[in-house]
C-alpha cells in the first residue's frame, strides 16, 4: 500500500468483472483524475471464455474477453490473475457459507478485494480499491450488512470505495482525504438496473455485457449439482482444474455411485473431451457417428456394456438394432462391443447429474 | 523486424489462460524483447491483441495457421 503523501497522484485498483457495474465504478473514479488500473481474477469457474471456445454452436459468437474489452473502453491497464489454486479454499471452506447454490459470494468478494490489495500485479502500489458493488443488488454478498464485513475482513477497511452506492455508506478514506469528490459518487441501491443503464448512457456506453446467469458457474444450479455429485462420489470435497473444466462440458450421467459417463453433445465438446482420452476409459461408436464418452470412475465389464448402450443411445444409431462401440482403456487396450442402444425410457432421469 | 527472443507454448489452453501466461511471461522480459506465443483457442485472436493494446505492447505478428495461432509481441 502506498503512503498518503498529498503530492503523489492517487492510484486505485478496480475489480473488473467485465460486467456493467464494475465498468461504471471504474469510470466514475477515473473521471475524477485518479490513476485506475483494472484487476480481473480467473477462478476456473468463470463462465466467459472456456465454454464459448469449446462448443461449436457458440463459435460464431463474439469471443471477446469482456474484462479486456472494458479495460480498452476505459483506457486502463488490466491485470488478469490466475487464482485457480488459491480459490479452492474459498469454494471448499467458505466462512460465510454458500448462496442459493455452491456460490460462496461473500467469501469470494472478501478474497478478491484482499487479493487486489496484496497481489503484486500493480508494480507501483496503490491507494485504494474500487468495486462495482451496489447495496441490495445481490442477495448474498451485496447487502447493507455485508458491505462492512467485506471491507473489514479483506483488510481494505476504509480504502474500499464503492462509487455506485457510496452515498448510502459512510465516507471512505479516499472521500475524506479529497482524493475523490463524494458529491460525484452515487447512491444506487436495489436490483433495479435502470440507474446503471442511465449512467452508462451518460458515459456513451451502449455495448456492454449483461450476462443473464451471472459470470460464475457456481451460481448455476446444474453446475453446482454436478460439483456436489463429484464430491459425493469421491467421498471428499476436493477438485482440480480438469475436474471443474469437465463439469462444464457434456451430459453427465451416473448409472451407479462408482462411475459416471461424460457424453459429448456436439463436435466441439467431443474434440475437447478427446484431450482427456489418455486419462479415462473412453468409448466411441464405430458403426454409426456418435459422441465421445469418457468414463470417470471404476466401471466393471457389465458397467461398460451399460455405458456403451447409453453412448449408442446418443449416436446416430439410436434406432438401430445394434451399434458397435469401441471401449478404449488408458493402457492402450481396446475392445469392440455390439450393443443394443438404450431406449430413452430406460435411461433413469435420476442418472442425469445436475438435472 | 526483430525475431522472437522468448517463446510461449500456450497450445491446449483455453482463454483467458493464454493471455495470463503471456502477461506473466512479459513481466519477466525487458523493453524491446520479442515474445512468440503459439496458442490453439480461437479466443486468442481477439484477446491477445486486446491485451497488447491496453498494455501498450506492439503486436508485430498475428497469424492464423492450419492448426494454431501465432503472435509476436514486442515489449514496450
Amino acid at each position: 500500500m502506498r503512503n498518503e503523501s498529498a503530492n503523489v497522484p492517487k492510484r486505485a485498483a478496480a475489480l473488473i468483472s467485465g460486467g456493467l457495474d464494475s465498468m461504471l465504478a471504474a469510470k466514475v473514479v477515473l473521471d475524477q483524475g485518479v490513476d485506475v488500473e483494472g484487476v480481473n481474477f480467473f477462478t476456473g469457474f468463470c463462465v466467459e471464455g472456456h465454454t464459448h471456445a469449446i462448443r461449436k454452436k457458440d463459435r460464431s459468437r463474439q469471443k471477446r474477453n469482456n474484462a479486456l474489452w472494458v479495460a480498452e473502453q476505459l483506457g486502463i491497464k488490466l491485470h488478469i490473475v490466475d487464482v485457480i489454486d488459491e480459490y479452492k479454499d474459498i469454494v471448499l471452506n467458505p466462512k460465510h457459507g454458500y448462496g442459493a447454490n455452491l456460490n460462496p459470494c461473500l467469501d469470494c468478494k472478501i478474497f478478491m478485494v484482499n487479493k487486489a490489495l496484496t497481489e503484486d500485479v500493480l508494480d507501483r502500489g496503490f491507494d485504494f480499491v474500487i468495486t462495482g458493488e451496489v447495496i441490495g443488488q445481490r442477495p448474498k454478498s451485496q447487502r447493507a450488512d455485508t458491505m462492512p464485513v467485506i471491507a473489514r475482513e479483506s483488510g481494505a477497511d476504509d480504502r474500499l470505495l464503492r462509487p455506485l452506492c457510496a452515498l448510502n455508506l459512510p465516507p471512505t478514506l479516499p472521500e475524506r482525504k479529497g482524493w475523490v469528490d463524494r458529491d460525484k459518487l452515487f447512491g444506487f441501491h436495489g436490483r433495479d438496473r435502470k440507474p446503471q443503464m442511465a449512467l452508462a448512457e451518460s458515459f456513451g456506453f451502449s455495448d456492454y455485457a449483461q450476462p443473464a446467469g451471472g459470470c460464475c458457474f457456481l451460481t448455476d444450479e446444474r453446475y453446482a449439482g454436478k460439483l456436489a455429485d463429484l464430491w459425493e462420489a469421491r467421498g471428499e470435497r476436493d477438485y482440480d482444474f480438469d475436474d471443474i473444466m469437465l463439469l462444464k462440458v457434456g451430459r453427465h450421467i451416473r448409472p451407479a455411485p462408482h462411475y459416471k459417463l461424460i457424453v459429448g453433445r456436439e463436435e466441439g465438446e467431443n474434440n475437447f473431451l478427446s484431450g482427456y482420452r489418455r486419462r479415462f476409459v473412453h468409448l466411441d461408436t464405430v458403426s454409426h457417428a456418435g459422441p465421445l464418452t469418457l468414463i470417470d470412475g471404476e466401471p466393471t465389464d457389465a458397467d461398460l456394456v451399460l455405458a456403451a448402450r447409453i453412448a449408442a443411445r446418443y449416436s446416430q444409431g439410436r434406432t438401430a438394432a445394434a451399434v458397435s462401440v469401441n471401449v478404449h482403456h488408458p493402457s492402450g487396450d481396446s475392445t469392440e462391443l455390439q450393443v443394443e442402444p438404450m431406449l430413452p425410457t430406460d435411461l433413469e432421469p435420476a442418472w442425469h447429474i445436475g438435472g | 523486424m526483430n525475431g522472437p527472443t522468448t517463446r510461449l507454448d500456450a497450445r491446449g489452453l483455453l482463454c483467458p489462460l493464454p493471455v495470463i501466461r503471456t502477461q506473466d511471461k512479459i513481466r519477466k522480459l525487458k523493453i524491446g524483447d520479442v515474445l512468440e506465443v503459439v496458442a490453439t483457442d480461437p479466443g486468442v485472436l481477439h484477446d491477445i491483441p486486446a491485451w497488447c493494446r491496453v498494455h501498450g505492447h506492439r503486436l508485430l505478428v498475428s497469424e492464423q495457421r492450419a492448426d494454431d495461432f501465432r503472435f509476436h509481441i514486442e515489449v514496450s
